[in-house]
């Protein structure tokens, strides 16, 4: 859907708007071009500063001395950067632990939300059933219910369950409740556009349903199930709210959670430099995995329109 | 990209598949893995989502605390209380604001970035990276380096400073505590909006355009009167998606001024959780979320009706 490349289909006006009105066929246009162009960057660039800077700030806070947080004016590389901050995370609680947690919380709800999903997605776009459309629908519905809303009757349900401070309270509503709609909405609008002829053929060579649907239907839905689980993996990764309400020992928390937990008892501010660094630990990974994998990223979260 | 409502009912208007099981026998089977296929999802909707959201329904009805442990049904009594309440008002007034801050700075933004990024410019991709970099990153961090930024002695007073501004004291003034948690939604979500864009502006065929450069039309009417028609199905999904975003707006809020100074930035999202988890009150909290449901649900409604409209228009 979005064209890895720009397409030179530009048109749209940008450039004439940067540019003044007459460049067009004015003699010596090529300097002004080039000007105009240098303009446009120096624009976008600009532009990009509020975007990325403060990925940049969480770094450099992190190198700081606690008195040189707040230097005025401000500091854009620390005077002596102390590298060991990196590791007063791990020292002062367990941040290894919890980063352990939000990793293996991720990927468990990530296959969950895959199968069920796909599974799902699957049924409702090739297999012919009584009233597929109308738990279709239901279930869509689902999807228009954050998380907000139905927070205070889910505590009561996982409390009943015995699920609090418990991660079975993140993973299973997971991967069987909200997040994993979206999932079976898009895995049904792929498998609708596949063509059927596999399918048939398939069948001709005696595989039954289950058999079509692991060997020819999920491998032909690799790029969307790569772009769905980079987005489930995110939001679990990313997510707050659940923890913050479901999870109550340290040892147990998420990366999230921790994160907001690097305070100082007695002035209750946050040791800044060390949550930072503790900041810094939890993008980077996701950073980088993006810079690989920009066009899924991208894919998996604008295609969906959510966060 | 399609969103909830694009396709309901597609599979309706397919011509029947040439897959269509030869007799019924083998139709009833395969009707069987329909079920089985279907029923983790159907099972977990009905524990995870149908069941909490009739129970919000039921606990709005109840006075209900969590810490008394008190549970009486009232009947429509939490609604009575908590609709004329001063502070609900400022809530739904807050919410609205922040809505409005959030709702036009996503779309304007968002529409600039897009046409930017449709550019063809060497490096182009670079810039599309780092916009869309808040969107990948946790709303906790965003959140937690935009409060070191804001902080009255924080980086973006100090930078101020230099060029002769004092900066406010961002998160502990009614308004521009306001401004800020706007700016923090509105960089963070911005960069999904305006690669949702940028896909809509490169489906807009290349012979209109032509066409229109011919006929004359300057950059600024060529964006007014034929770009921003043929993209405005995807411009309204950006804006419903913003709205929703910005009603159930919680983390930020929580991290950034814990709904203060005072109750100057609660707005509904946040303010769910405030009375379900602070003040232990969770009949309010339920009357507050049934609310959220009611609003999100109309606009939804709203904007299967008004995208009838727009398909329309386009035909």
């Amino acid at each position: 859907m979005l064209k890895n490349r720009v397409q030179p289909k530009t048109a749209v006006g940008v450039r004439e708007r940067s540019d003044s009105p007459g460049i067009r066929g004015m003699s010596g246009g090529k300097a002004l071009s080039m000007l105009s162009k240098g303009l446009t960057y120096v624009f976008m660039t600009a532009l990009a500063v509020p975007f990325v800077f403060p990925v940049y700030w969480m770094f450099v806070t992190a190198l700081k001395p606690l008195r040189d947080v707040f230097a005025n004016p401000p500091q854009m590389w620390p005077t002596d950067p102390e590298w060991l901050n990196f590791l007063v995370p791990f020292q002062t609680g367990p941040f290894l632990r919890q980063f352990f947690n939000s990793t293996y919380i991720a990927a468990t709800s990530t296959i969950g939300i895959l199968i069920v999903g796909s599974l799902a997605g699957y049924a409702f776009a090739r297999i012919r059933f009584r009233g597929r459309n109308l738990i279709f629908l239901a279930i869509l519905a689902g999807m228009l219910i954050p998380a907000e809303v139905t927070i205070v009757p889910l505590y009561r349900l996982i409390d009943t369950f015995g699920w609090i401070d418990s991660h079975l309270a993140l993973i299973v509503p997971a991967i069987f409740g909200a997040p994993v709609v979206l999932s079976i909405f898009l895995m049904r609008q792929f498998f609708l556009s596949m063509p059927i002829e596999l399918e048939q053929a398939a069948r001709i060579d005696g595989l039954g349903r289950w058999g079509i649907f692991r060997r020819v239907a999920i491998p032909l839905a690799r790029a969307p199930l790569a772009a769905l689980g980079i987005l489930a993996f995110l939001s679990s990764w990313n997510d707050f709210l659940e923890p913050l309400v479901f999870l109550r020992s340290r040892e147990l928390w998420t990366v999230p959670l921790a994160l907001q937990s690097f305070i100082d008892p007695a002035s209750g501010v946050p040791i800044w430099n060390v949550q930072s660094a503790a900041m810094t630990l939890s993008v980077a990974p996701v950073l980088i995995v993006f810079m690989f994998a920009q066009k899924q990223f991208i894919q998996g979260i604008a295609g969906t329109g959510i966060k | 990209m399609a969103s909830a409502s694009a396709d309901v009912g597609v599979a309706d208007r397919r011509p029947r598949s040439p897959d269509k099981p030869v007799s019924s026998r083998l139709a009833r089977i395969d009707a069987r893995y329909g079920y089985l296929f279907v029923a983790p999802a159907l099972i977990g909707f009905m524990v995870f989502v149908a069941v909490p959201l009739i129970g919000v329904f039921y606990f709005s009805l109840h006075d209900y605390n969590s810490l008394s442990g008190q549970f009486d049904p009232v009947g429509l009594g939490n609604y009575e209380t908590l609709l004329p309440s001063a502070t609900f008002r400022t809530v739904m007034r807050n919410t609205l604001v922040f809505s409005l801050g959030v709702i036009p700075g996503n779309i304007i933004l968002g529409m600039v970035l897009a046409l930017l990024m449709n550019q063809k410019l060497p490096a182009i991709g670079i810039f599309r990276a780092a916009y869309f970099v808040p969107a990948v990153i946790s709303l906790v961090a965003w959140s937690l380096v935009w409060e070191h930024l804001l902080q009255t002695s924080g980086g973006v007073n100090g930078w101020l400073a230099a060029i002769g501004i004092t900066g406010p004291a961002w998160l502990n003034d009614s308004f521009w505590s306001m401004a800020a948690v706007i700016l923090v939604q509105v960089l963070k979500n911005v960069g999904v909006s305006a690669v949702l864009l940028l896909a809509a502006l490169q489906d807009v065929p290349e012979e209109i355009m032509e066409a229109s450069v011919l006929d004359g039309a300057g950059a600024l009417q060529r964006f007014w009167l034929i770009v921003r028609p043929l993209i405005s199905p995807t411009l309204l999904m950006v804006a419903i998606l913003a709205t929703i975003n910005s009603l159930k707006a919680f983390a930020q809020i929580f991290l950034l001024t814990d709904g203060g100074p005072g109750y100057s930035t609660t707005v509904l999202g946040y303010y769910i959780y405030e009375r379900a988890f602070k003040a232990f009150q969770l009949g309010y909290a339920s009357t507050a979320a049934v609310i959220l449901f009611a609003i999100i649900l109309s606009l939804t409604l709203l904007q299967w009706w008004s995208r009838k409209r727009w398909v329309h228009v386009e035909e």
